[in-house]
């Protein structure tokens, strides 16, 4: 009895010091492998966030995507003081799109609006602003961002990035109305249709569908446009005073690149890292 | 036999209550086949062949919806000289313009109930708020 017992704290002492000392092992045998697997995402974690501090958000410069990337340059400058221009491409968008208009602000639906400084660039600093950023709104649409947080969190692939414009486009066919792309947007670019659209859009454009209740909108920068060879509807309403800029952000004599090239631009919460498309001269 | 005068009555009353749907339906006009309208404006082609499209309409709604959506592919289908744009709205309703009695007919003989006009506009409803430009 006595000699079993003595055997018996043996065989568990060596097997609980085996155990212990056994993710050690695992640990120094596999090191080079798991070094390997960590070092770039570590490394991309780290860069992502100094990428955006040092170019001071043009995430274009380090694009991940090559092929055409379509942007749009917004030089506020034309539009201060014109909140009728401001109102009129609005008015062009969600007349093409069959955009509902309602009032309420919980149920409104957005593609292009326009909002204060503050609410479009919380990053900037709005602390004594000028008289012109706070007399004035901003315009706002989809960043159709190169890094689209949406595309990453939609679960049924409603919304992607289009490979061939970079547009981050929606299939309504798909979209069940979870609601995870407007968590997951952080500029407010989606709307959601908490009930049937049609009774409050006063005139359809018989070459685009409504929405049905329970999906998710938003900005398609103009995707049949472009296949017809228009421009987008509110490049087109404000064109008088060429306030938007529309073109491939990735060839470089494009004139939105030639217009980047010239004026100092922002985007909009740069430090994110989803290297939105849509730059503002402000 | 016995009961014979109720056993067998009875067996025919069954008979005829299981049969109800066959012979109900036979005599009523539920089995009419539809006929669908055809298009008011006399166009006699479509994109493709009248049993093909019978047989496979939705296939082809469904391989253009992804083309236009998915692949940015939205360049016209021409038949015989006739452009289509990809497209419900855009294509189909253009000549069937009356889904009611295109679209319905056979969609409700076959108890069929697509989604399509949850989003997309009929030229009924078109024509309620017409664009007017």
């Amino acid at each position: 009895m006595d000699k079993q017992r003595r055997k018996f704290l043996k065989i568990a002492g060596v097997t609980a010091l085996a155990g212990l000392s056994a993710p050690a092992v695992i640990k120094l045998t596999s090191s080079p492998a798991l070094a390997s697997s960590e070092t770039p995402g570590e490394a991309a974690g780290h860069a992502a966030p100094a990428e955006a501090h040092g170019a001071e958000g043009h995430g274009a410069e380090q694009a991940a995507h090559t092929g055409v990337r379509l942007g749009m340059l917004i030089d506020m400058r034309k539009l201060y003081g014109r909140p009728d221009l401001m109102d009129k491409a609005t008015a062009a968008c969600h007349k093409v799109h069959n955009v509902p208009h309602i009032e309420n602000k919980k149920n409104e639906i957005k593609w292009l609006w326009h909002a204060p400084f503050e609410n479009v660039f919380p990053e900037h600093s709005s602390y004594h602003e000028s008289k012109v950023t706070a007399e004035n709104d901003f315009m706002v649409l989809c960043n159709h961002c190169d890094e689209p947080p949406c595309v990453r969190v939609c679960p049924t692939k409603a919304t992607f990035r289009d490979e061939k414009t970079g547009i981050v486009a929606m299939d309504f066919h798909r979209c069940i109305g979870c609601r995870f792309c407007m968590m997951g947007c952080p500029y407010g670019a989606r709307s959601f249709n908490w009930m049937d659209p049609r009774p409050y859009i006063k005139e359809y454009n018989a070459d685009f569908p409504t929405r049905m209740r329970g999906v998710v909108e938003k900005c398609n920068f103009c995707g049949e446009r472009l296949a017809l060879g228009q421009e987008p509807a509110c490049v087109e309403a404000v064109k008088e005073v060429g306030a938007f800029v529309f073109g491939d952000l990735n060839d470089p004599n494009s004139e939105i690149r030639q217009r980047l090239d010239q004026d100092h631009t922002i985007q909009r919460k740069p430090s994110l890292g989803t290297k939105p498309s849509v730059f503002y001269i402000v | 036999m016995y009961n014979k005068r109720f056993i067998i009555p009875g067996l025919a009353i069954l008979v005829l209550i299981v049969t109800f749907p066959l012979w109900f339906n036979a005599f009523s006009k539920a089995s009419a086949v539809p006929k669908p309208e055809l298009p008011p404006g006399g166009e006699k082609q479509c994109v493709a062949s009248i049993p093909e499209m019978r047989a496979s309409h939705m296939v082809m709604l469904n391989e253009w919806r992804d083309a236009v959506l998915r692949d940015e592919d939205r360049v016209a289908v021409t038949v015989n000289g006739k452009e289509y744009r990809k497209g419900l709205q855009m294509a189909c309703m253009q000549c069937h313009s009356n889904k009611e009695k295109f679209c319905d007919s056979c969609h409700e003989y076959a108890s069929v109930k697509p989604y399509c006009w949850d989003c997309h506009l009929t030229p009924a409803v078109l024509a309620t708020k017409k664009e007017t430009h």
